[in-house]
């Protein structure tokens, strides 16, 4: 079962090197029954006084030598342990020869801590520190990162873990941080620009001919050719899964490559908690240990109803946190392959740490569909049908016609059959669609407030019939014969019965232009956007709609976003995947002034798909 | 006349407003040589087509190149200097001067011209001149099928006319010339392609009596950004 890690190395699509730099894998038990005091080297960092330094290293990860920007000169930073209810004090020191900044992500704090410049503070300039003190009133798994620049990519990511007041409510004996990243050699600046005038640069894995000639021989010409024709009619492909992939990046677990594989430890019979922290500038993961189970207990850092499954997808910027109980004396192999399988991060769960788990194979490519395009007529009624069904869980019916809700009758009536006439009758319908959506859901109608949008070159598509698809597990992962996590799964541990109805409810539509690398909110890139206005003390429902091919992962400063996974099931979460195509509501409690960064959080997306929130 | 002057106005009143709106966009450039081929033609000539722009996502200035050097002539060409306008997700519309030299001749034109894809992804430039009493249209279209993901077949053509005769530059009235080709080529890099490929060149009406050509040659070169 156990490969050497020469054996590994050989694997050709994997870059990347043994790098003897951080070996042993540091455990953190805070709350592990065992105590086992390994903090060493700097990896781990607690207390109440922290002291960061930004800047250079040399390091080697690909086979070639190159600088990181890194934090005390460490790729993936430091993990920073707080405990709630602390007050915290954070040094943090700019050695870089450029502006830079940490933003505490997902970490409830003043506006001036929030740390994007522009927007919180000046940022810090070079040979400066800035002080960021707050006091710390929340618990779980976070992660910090540069807001400048790109300095995220070269390597400004650290984990936070936030030990709570009150016991979280399940036991493990062992705890680690996993985060995922990706790395390239390149100047981070050389891919933006390479995105800007070639838009399909890093996509290594488009439609051939080839792909053509096997449709034709499987469903005869003119179906293959049909089939293509409303892609071909957009210009859209139906394998633009990610902007940059695998042709530069190498997938890093922990700050370790593949072939060096990092390791966790853990004895028979042990529960092991494994955070899952996302801190990749553009790539989406899913994750599986195959042989083993896991226990969803925390996402975006608050812990949720348990939910078994055996794969995740992770967004970035997300985080879930997992157990694991391994009952055999082996090595499991934690496996997260990027969503374009161009490549994985892989690590191993191992009793023994000189036996590395051997690599699963990675899952076909995955192809787009019309759903992902927001215009699958199958799927209609299951944005609706589901907001009402949410409590009977794994109800895979496609259609249940005999559902009171509003929808059925609505739109099964001018269901028309041919392609175009569907896109337009569905443009129609959106309208009603919604406020019915928002009927269903809540007991009264939500004023809907309208924001400034733009039709022209900032958008090529328009998702003709979004659906909220919050069962659905995503592009890769539909019918993969394994448990996968959906939305739909997750439901915040703490109350949501006294959470005030919404007031009022924005829509947001994520735009692009693929072929110009714009990315944009309501076709209206950041520069030429007011900004949003949140009234304090209000409880705002904002609803996401998908108007690109590609998951967008949503990220509010300052605020929590509920997002509506069920019918009166809400997740706490701080950052929201919208999947392509697709819509999406969460509900904000607007309870922290000032103004506040809100945007996409990949990271060559968020010149555009940014918005400054001012909450007055 | 008329349409391609309401048409300046219309571009240059677009221009001025999107350009305060652009203003934070960092700018961006990029050298694309198209081709740079030897042909196996009667002339055995050595031929370019290329692009540098300047700009941002929405609004760039452009130069266009493409012409060809006889190995026992001079050489000819035809260049472009626009400034473009992103006026739909997939389209430019540009507005410029040309500058045509034809073995010593030259001719001024002014530019209309529209960039962009058509669906099936097929790259499109439709050109629009003025100049000297003349209109000219020139019309070209290719389109880029991948066999693997670094060799691809790109099937191009493009076609001229023009409404009166230049007979210093050899242009005749009507449709002028039609060249279609066929070229497989090989990605080493995203940046750099060499390939092989079949070209077929027809002049029509009295471009061809100025100037007779119908011809099949292979054509072999390199395609090149950065």
């Amino acid at each position: 079962m156990s490969t050497t890690k020469n054996q590994i190395s050989r694997r050709v699509f994997v870059k990347g090197l043994a790098v003897a730099s951080v070996l042993a894998s540091t455990r953190i038990n805070l709350n592990a029954k065992e105590v086992q005091k390994e903090f060493e080297k700097g990896d781990i960092l607690s207390g109440k006084v922290f002291n960061l330094s930004i800047g250079y290293s040399a390091v080697d990860i690909t086979g070639t030598p190159t600088i990181a920007t890194t934090i005390n000169g460490k790729l993936h930073a430091p993990t920073l342990i707080w405990k709630e209810g602390d007050d915290i004090t954070i040094n943090v020191t700019n050695n870089l020869r450029e502006d830079s900044s940490i933003h505490w992500h997902g970490i409830i704090i003043p506006t001036d801590m929030d740390g994007v410049p522009g927007i919180s503070f000046e940022g810090i300039k070079p040979g400066e520190t800035f002080t960021y003190k707050f006091t710390v009133k929340q618990s779980g798994t976070y992660w910090y990162h540069s807001h400048s620049g790109f300095q995220e990519q070269t390597g400004v990511h650290g984990s936070i873990i936030i030990e709570p007041k009150v016991k979280d409510p399940y036991d493990y004996d062992v705890d680690y941080v996993v985060a995922l990243s990706d790395w390239s050699d390149e100047n981070p600046k050389s891919i933006y620009r390479k995105l800007k005038v070639a838009g399909n640069y890093y996509n290594i894995k488009q439609r051939t001919i080839g792909d053509f000639i096997d449709e034709i021989k499987k469903d005869g010409f003119i179906n293959a050719f049909n089939k293509r024709k409303m892609w071909n009619e957009m210009d859209m492909g139906d394998r633009d899964l990610s902007d940059v992939t695998g042709y530069t990046y190498t997938y890093l677990m922990n700050g370790d490559n593949p072939a060096t594989n990092w390791k966790a430890l853990f004895k028979r019979g042990q529960k092991v908690r494994l955070r899952f922290i996302n801190s990749s500038a553009m790539t989406f993961f899913d994750v599986r240990i195959p042989g083993l189970k896991m226990r969803v207990v925390a996402a975006d850092g608050n812990n949720i109803h348990p939910v078994d499954i055996e794969e995740f997808r992770i967004g970035v910027a997300e985080t879930y946190d997992v157990i694991v109980e391994p009952l055999e004396n082996k090595a499991y192999a934690i496996f997260a392959q990027s969503l374009d399988r161009t490549g994985y991060a892989i690590g191993s769960l191992t009793y023994d740490e000189n036996i590395a788990a051997s690599i699963p194979k990675m899952d076909p490519l995955p192809i787009l569909s019309m759903t992902d395009m927001g215009m699958d007529m199958s799927k209609m009624n299951m944005g609706g049908m589901k907001m009402d069904n949410m409590a009977v869980k794994n109800d895979k019916k496609p259609m249940d016609m005999n559902k009171k809700t509003p929808m059925a009758n609505m739109k099964m009536d001018n269901m028309p059959t041919e392609n175009k006439k569907k896109s337009m009758n569905m443009d129609m319908n959106k309208k009603s669609f919604m406020t019915n959506m928002s009927s269903s859901s809540m007991d009264k109608t939500i004023p809907i407030t309208p924001l400034e949008h733009a039709d022209g070159p900032q958008s090529t598509m328009k998702a003709a019939n979004p659906q909220y698809r919050l069962d659905d597990p995503g592009v890769g992962l539909r019918n993969n014969g394994r448990e996968v996590l959906r939305y739909s799964n997750l439901k915040s541990l703490r109350s949501t019965m006294h959470d005030k109805q919404p007031d009022r409810e924005i829509i947001l539509h994520l735009t692009g232009n693929m072929e110009r690398y714009m990315w944009s909110i309501n076709g209206i890139a950041y520069p030429d956007a007011k900004p949003l206005k949140f009234h304090y003390g209000e409880r705002l429902r904002i609803t996401y709609i998908n108007d690109t091919m590609m998951n967008h992962p949503m990220h509010l400063h300052g605020m929590w976003q509920d997002v509506e996974s069920g019918a009166n099931q809400f997740v706490r979460k701080h950052t929201v995947i919208v999947q392509p195509g697709s819509k999406i509501s969460v509900q904000v409690t607007v309870d922290a002034m000032g103004s506040w960064a809100y945007h996409c959080h990949l990271l060559y997306h968020m010149a555009g798909m940014f918005r400054k929130v001012v909450v007055a | 006349m008329k349409k391609i002057l309401s048409a300046t106005l219309l571009l240059s009143s677009i221009t001025i407003s999107s350009f305060a709106a652009s203003a934070q966009s960092p700018l961006y450039e990029k050298l694309t040589i198209d081709s740079l081929e030897t042909q196996n033609n009667k002339d055995k000539s050595i031929s370019w087509s290329g692009n540098f722009w300047v700009g941002t996502e929405l609004n760039k200035v452009y130069l266009y190149s493409e012409g060809e050097k006889p190995k026992h002539s001079s050489s000819s060409s035809e260049n472009q200097l626009v400034f473009s306008h992103a006026i739909s997700p997939y389209w430019d519309a540009q507005l410029g001067v040309e500058y045509d030299i034809d073995k010593g001749a030259h001719q001024t034109w002014g530019v209309v011209g529209f960039q962009g894809m058509l669906p099936y992804f097929i790259e499109t430039r439709a050109t629009i001149l003025a100049g000297s009493g003349t209109l000219g249209l020139r019309l070209e279209a290719e389109y880029k099928a991948l066999i693997t993901q670094k060799l691809s077949l790109t099937p191009k053509i493009s076609t001229a006319l023009y409404s009166k005769d230049i007979p210093s530059m050899e242009l005749g009235k009507g449709l002028s010339n039609i060249t279609a080709s066929l070229k497989l080529s090989y990605e080493i890099t995203r940046e750099f392609a060499p390939y092989i490929g079949v070209q077929w060149t027809k002049n029509y009406g009295n471009t061809n009596i100025f100037n007779p050509t119908d011809e099949t040659y292979f054509v072999a070169g390199v395609k090149f950004w950065f």
